[in-house]
């Protein structure tokens, strides 16, 4: 079953490899994050996704994108995926796939959605519920390089309950210098919070954003309808839409 | 929820790579339709159609339509201009 890769350098991320799950962490009461090991591994950008394909006994075959949630290390590669209820894909990776399992992979893919050490430009992340995966890898590569580019993270989640990575988010926030980072909540806030539960609005983007006159990278990433509100905001706002790079993971859910 | 049933041309990376040898979502393309210009990743991608349908932000006409077949794939670009794909002398890492 397990075909072998084909790592040369120019098809580089065209086919597909056999990786296996070696770890698996719980990051919410809905979200997992799957620790692969991928023989081979070229490196990745921050930003980039692979595709992951699953294979039924009977031949069915569904594919699905997920963002890759670590900086690159190694042979090692960090999803964090988010069970949709009622998906083909995701309740099975999060319930059914298990330590030592392998599963059929491509990538890396993507080289627009990226963001590379290298330029100086400020940066602004915005993101809603799983969107945060991609902004996540930014924000480890951006400690991985030493890097003293200053990142404004927006991170839009239903409850405190919901959001992904908090922790390591409160350690960078004050460990790694030049990292900002603050929530918006839509169903329901954290005891004393000075804002009442809603949804991601002009006030938000102006105050935890830059200003567009410093010309900040905005990377945004979420929900489809999430992603469109927040890119129009920027554009209100003065952003040069040629800086506000998107990417959308789907239907708005629930 | 159904006028939000799309992704964006960032999903098409993987499957343009099993066809070119290059990273078309940093390509720039141009609507036959309305002129509009702009990275392939922003265009709008639905899934459940047959195949994979690319609509333009501007105008939502349909400027590129990939099927895979067992045997083959078909790319049918007849609503894009042109396909600009940057050529930079070397590219680590970013595929
Ligand atoms: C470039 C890219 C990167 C992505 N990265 C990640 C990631 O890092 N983590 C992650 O969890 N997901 C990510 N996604 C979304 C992921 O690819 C799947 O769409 C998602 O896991 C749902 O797949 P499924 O098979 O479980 O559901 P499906 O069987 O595809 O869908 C079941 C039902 O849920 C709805 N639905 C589909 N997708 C979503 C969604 N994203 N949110 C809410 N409802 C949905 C459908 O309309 C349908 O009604 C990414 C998508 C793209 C395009
Ligand atoms: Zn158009």
């Amino acid at each position: 079953m397990a075909r072998a890769a084909v790592p040369g350098r120019l098809n580089r991320g065209a086919s597909w490899r056999v990786a296996q799950l070696v770890e698996s962490r719980e990051e919410t009461g809905t979200a997992r994050t799957l620790v692969l090991e991928v023989p081979d591994w070229p490196g990745h950008t921050p930003g980039q996704h692979v595709d992951v394909r699953l294979t039924a006994p009977d031949g069915y075959r569904a594919e699905r994108s997920y963002s890759i949630a670590s900086a690159a290390a190694g042979n090692r590669i960090e999803l964090t995926v988010q069970r949709v209820p009622d998906g083909e894909v995701s309740p099975y990776l999060i319930d059914v796939f298990s330590v030592g399992d392998p599963v059929e992979i491509r990538g890396p893919v993507g080289g627009w959605f990226v963001w590379r050490s290298a330029d100086p430009a400020p940066v602004l992340l915005v993101a809603g519920g799983s969107g945060i995966v991609p902004l996540m890898a930014m924000v480890r590569a951006r400690r991985a390089a030493g890097s003293r580019v200053p990142f404004r993270l927006i991170y839009s989640v239903r409850t405190p309950r919901d959001a992904y990575f908090a922790d390591e988010l409160r350690q960078r926030a004050r460990d790694d210098g030049g990292l900002d980072v603050s929530y918006v909540y839509t169903r329901e806030t954290p005891d004393g919070w000075p804002s009442a539960a809603h949804r991601i609005g002009v006030a938000d983007v102006n105050s935890h954003g830059w200003p567009a006159e410093l010309e900040p990278t905005c990377f945004v990433c979420g929900p489809t309808g999430f992603v469109e509100t927040v890119a129009d905001i920027l554009v209100a706002l003065g952003h040069d839409s040629r800086r506000v790079k998107t990417e959308r993971f789907g239907p708005t859910g629930g | 929820m159904a006028d939000q049933d799309y992704t964006d041309g960032n999903m098409l990376a993987g499957p343009m790579r099993e066809l070119f040898a290059v990273d078309l979502t940093a390509a720039t393309g141009r609507c036959a339709n309305c002129g509009l210009t702009g990275p392939i990743a922003q265009m709008r991608v639905y899934q459940h159609a047959p195949g994979l349908v690319a609509r333009c932000p501007g105008c939502e006409e349909v400027v590129m339509r990939l099927v895979r077949t067992p045997t083959s794939a078909w790319l049918d670009l007849r609503g894009a201009v042109f396909v600009q794909v940057p050529m930079p002398a070397e590219s680590p890492a970013s595929w």
